[in-house]
């Protein structure tokens, strides 16, 4: 497999793999992932024109905009799950394509609404399941298990429960353990926190934040809540109708925003936090 | 699945344990599925049976059709057949203007006949008494004046062109209202009302048990049904002693003797060996052995064929019908194509299915097997396509993204994901299969089937139900047994 020096050093490495260190200095990883003019439509609507973007090395990016702004599409063009129309998607300098595919996925954990769990698998089978397949032993096995409960406190006695019978919060939980198991360098989270009520919701960001600043890793979270984006975000994208209309911090948003968008947007998200 | 899979593995070397499949170079004797037939068959296997102790009779396993295929293939070497039947039927199409002429076109075919048995078995048609002489009805063409007659004919009759075809036109026969039925029925169908003129065989014990009136062939139509043996030329080489043995038939049975026989087995309930047997002692004063068959031994007997028939193809079905459903679903376009074949299939009716595979595999297990096999594709390979197709899309994505191979995500994943589709789709096949393999008996793969097909030309009730019953136990069984492999092998967090 091609893949550039950072990538395969990681890969290889066993600080990677994290068999007992998951706190990675800041700045370890020096790659960022870059969007370079993509497009995309589905049935001849564009769900993505000609969009460009970095999404920076460790930092938290994060997604925001109405539904059917083009967000979802992005996070799944990024994660392979979708290939555009036209314009590239790298990781580094190296461009994602089909050969790369499988090793790239590798370095990625990817959580979605609800965690997306396999429902035929226990929870700990659910977050064992990718080292299984890759030959961990199970002691190095256990070990990272255990870790990860106490990172996103998950209550150790959860771990033989099936999805169905779990919470939500403790679902979504599970599911960033399973992101979090191989100790990949990027964090794609789709709508992570959508489906929970405020309370467990206000629980789980702050955890999650928490996490996030344990880790630093290069972390891309897609919402469409503003307060939960300006809680985690370094960068803030906002999108409409396909294109990026603003990037940058909220501040900015707030004292110059770039369309008249931006400031409806930020009007129509009544909220605890006062903008 | 990988313990289904092992699961099976053992089942199929279980099943090649209990049923051995030995070399027969044996006499194999072969019979049609009427009562003559089997008693004739069984008078052969008998007589062989003095100087080849291995020598085996395959019993009631088709008609004319079935049983020439199976002798110029060699899965028999010897069966009973009809002078009649040779020129109109098996060499249909062919002049022939006198017997030696047949002998040689057989000979051709590397099948030899015997002399005559002695006795003349041909078609006639006939009526109740008590109708026929209400209507003043003696010979055929007495038909002629009446049109509204209702004839059931068995079916072999009605496609002859020896039979109703050629009847009809000889005597220029009006009648419209022909119905094609089984030949034992018909006997029923006449008593109780439903049809008023059947054909019968000119030996039948009916003929005088029902009071009927056979009709004059005034036209001489029906030629000369002389009963002979016809057999494959090396036996000569391979069995010399044993077909001498068979060939003191020759000449021997008078047509009352073989009305008498018929009857004894028909009409008062004698199993046809114990028919056969008598007649051996009387004529050649040879004490035979048969084996007489308690309800037991017939049982086991039956019960393991239809195993041998059911395990062999399901298994089949199962390790072909998997792979298929997952092609299926891993490529849309052939896909399709796979589902429209297996479902084509499934529409071919399942006795047409069995006769297509005598000239290509030859009777018994085997061709019911392999058909059985096909019937089993379908519900496998359609419920392995939905269960994979309807795993949610978001779990596909969750297994997308993990980085792993196409073959290890469909073992991790969607295998497990789909087992409940999949597993009820070897359900329905295993059900299905249980209940189609009766028919196998048509064919001489034995099983269930066996008593049901005798019940039938027997009329006998008790008779069908030891087929009937044990199949519908055997298909409950199956089905409990599935439910089991359904309790253990669907992952518990599916049915939470």
């Amino acid at each position: 497999m091609n893949l550039n020096p950072g990538l395969t050093g990681s890969l290889s490495q066993n600080n990677y793999a994290g068999t007992v260190n998951y706190s990675v200095p800041p700045g370890k990883y020096l790659m960022s992932i870059i969007l370079k003019n993509i497009s995309r439509s589905f049935n001849l609507t564009a769900a993505l024109k000609n969009v460009s973007l970095e999404i920076e090395t460790g930092k938290i990016t994060v997604l925001i905009g109405p539904s059917g702004c083009g967000k979802s599409t992005l996070i799944r063009l990024i994660s392979g799950l979708l290939i555009p129309d036209s314009g590239e998607v790298f990781y580094g300098d190296e461009m994602l394509q089909q050969s790369n595919l499988r090793a790239i996925r590798l370095a990625i954990g990817y959580v979605i609404q609800e965690g997306g769990l396999f429902p035929h698998l226990t929870a700990v089978g659910n977050v064992a399941l990718l080292a299984e397949h890759i030959g961990w032993k199970q002691d190095r096995i256990n070990n990272r298990v255990k870790e990860l409960t106490q990172l996103t406190k998950f209550p150790a006695e959860g771990l033989d429960k099936f999805p169905a019978e779990l919470s939500g919060g403790q679902r979504q939980r599970v599911g960033i353990m399973r992101a979090l198991m191989l100790n990949p360098e990027f964090l794609l989270l789709d709508e992570p926190l959508g489906a929970l009520d405020p309370l467990i919701r206000y629980d789980l960001q702050t955890d999650l934040k928490e996490i996030f600043t344990t880790l630093s890793k290069t972390v891309l979270l897609v919402t469409h809540d503003l307060n939960e984006a300006v809680y985690f975000a370094d960068k803030i994208v906002l999108m409409r109708e396909g294109t990026i209309v603003q990037e940058g911090n909220f501040a900015d948003m707030k004292n110059n925003p770039a369309d008249p968008f931006v400031t409806s947007f930020i009007k129509a998200q009544r909220g605890s936090i006062q903008f | 699945m990988k313990n289904l899979l092992k699961i099976f593995i053992v089942a199929a070397i279980l099943s090649s344990l209990l049923f051995p499949q030995e070399k027969e170079t044996h006499i194999i004797v072969g019979s049609k599925k009427f009562t003559e037939s089997v008693i004739l068959g069984e008078m052969a296997v008998q007589l062989a049976r003095s100087v080849d102790p291995q020598a085996e009779h395959k019993r009631e396993i088709g008609g004319t059709r079935v049983l020439w295929s199976a002798l110029l293939r060699g899965d028999i070497d010897i069966y009973p057949e009809y002078t009649g039947t040779i020129r109109q039927e098996i060499l249909a199409g062919q002049k022939i203007s006198n017997d030696e002429e047949m002998k040689n076109i057989l000979n051709a075919e590397n099948i030899k006949i015997s002399r005559q048995l002695g006795f003349d078995d041909t078609y006639a048609i006939g009526m109740q008494k008590s109708l026929a002489d209400k209507l003043g009805i003696n010979k055929i063409s007495d038909l002629r004046k009446h049109q509204g007659l209702r004839f059931g004919f068995s079916n072999e009759f009605l496609d002859r062109k020896d039979g109703w075809p050629g009847l009809q036109q000889a005597y220029n026969l009006p009648q419209q209202n022909v119905t094609g039925l089984d030949h034992d029925l018909a006997y029923r169908g006449l008593q109780e009302g439903s049809i008023d003129l059947v054909d019968f065989y000119s030996t039948d014990a009916e003929i005088d048990y029902y009071h009927l009136k056979v009709l004059e062939d005034d036209l001489n139509y029906f030629p000369e049904y002389k009963a002979v043996f016809l057999y494959r030329k090396e036996i000569e080489k391979q069995n010399p002693e044993a077909l001498a043995q068979i060939l003191r038939l020759e000449g021997s049975i008078p047509e009352s003797t073989m009305i008498k026989m018929n009857s004894e087995v028909k009409i008062d309930g004698m199993p046809e060996a114990a028919a056969a047997a008598e007649f051996i002692g009387q004529h050649f004063g040879l004490q035979t052995t048969y084996e007489k068959e308690t309800f037991w031994i017939r049982l086991w007997k039956n019960t393991k064929d239809h195993l041998f028939l059911v395990v062999i193809s399901l298994f089949a079905a199962i390790i072909t019908a998997i792979p298929l459903g997952i092609l299926a679903f891993k490529k849309k376009k052939s896909g399709s194509i796979i589902l429209s074949i297996v479902g084509i299939i499934q529409t071919i009716p399942s006795l047409a299915l069995l006769v297509f595979m005598i000239p290509l595999i030859g009777i018994g297990a085997w061709p019911a097997i392999f058909a059985l096999f096909l019937y089993s594709l379908l519900p496998i390979v359609r419920n392995t396509y939905t269960g994979l197709d309807g795993i949610p899309g978001y779990i596909k994505e969750s297994a997308e993204v993990l980085g792993i191979s196409s073959a290890a995500k469909l073992r991790l994943v969607e295998l497990p994901m789909a087992s409940p589709s999949i597993l009820s789709g070897i359900k329905t096949s295993a059900v299905i299969n249980v209940g189609t393999a009766t028919l196998g008996a048509l064919i001489g793969a034995g099983g269930y089937g066996q008593p049901i097909l005798t019940g039938i030309r027997l009329d006998n009730i008790s008779l069908i139900l030891q087929g009937a019953v044990p199949a519908a136990v055997l298909a409950l069984l199956v089905q409990g047994f599935f439910d089991l492999v359904e309790k253990i092998f669907v992952p518990r967090g599916l049915k939470l």
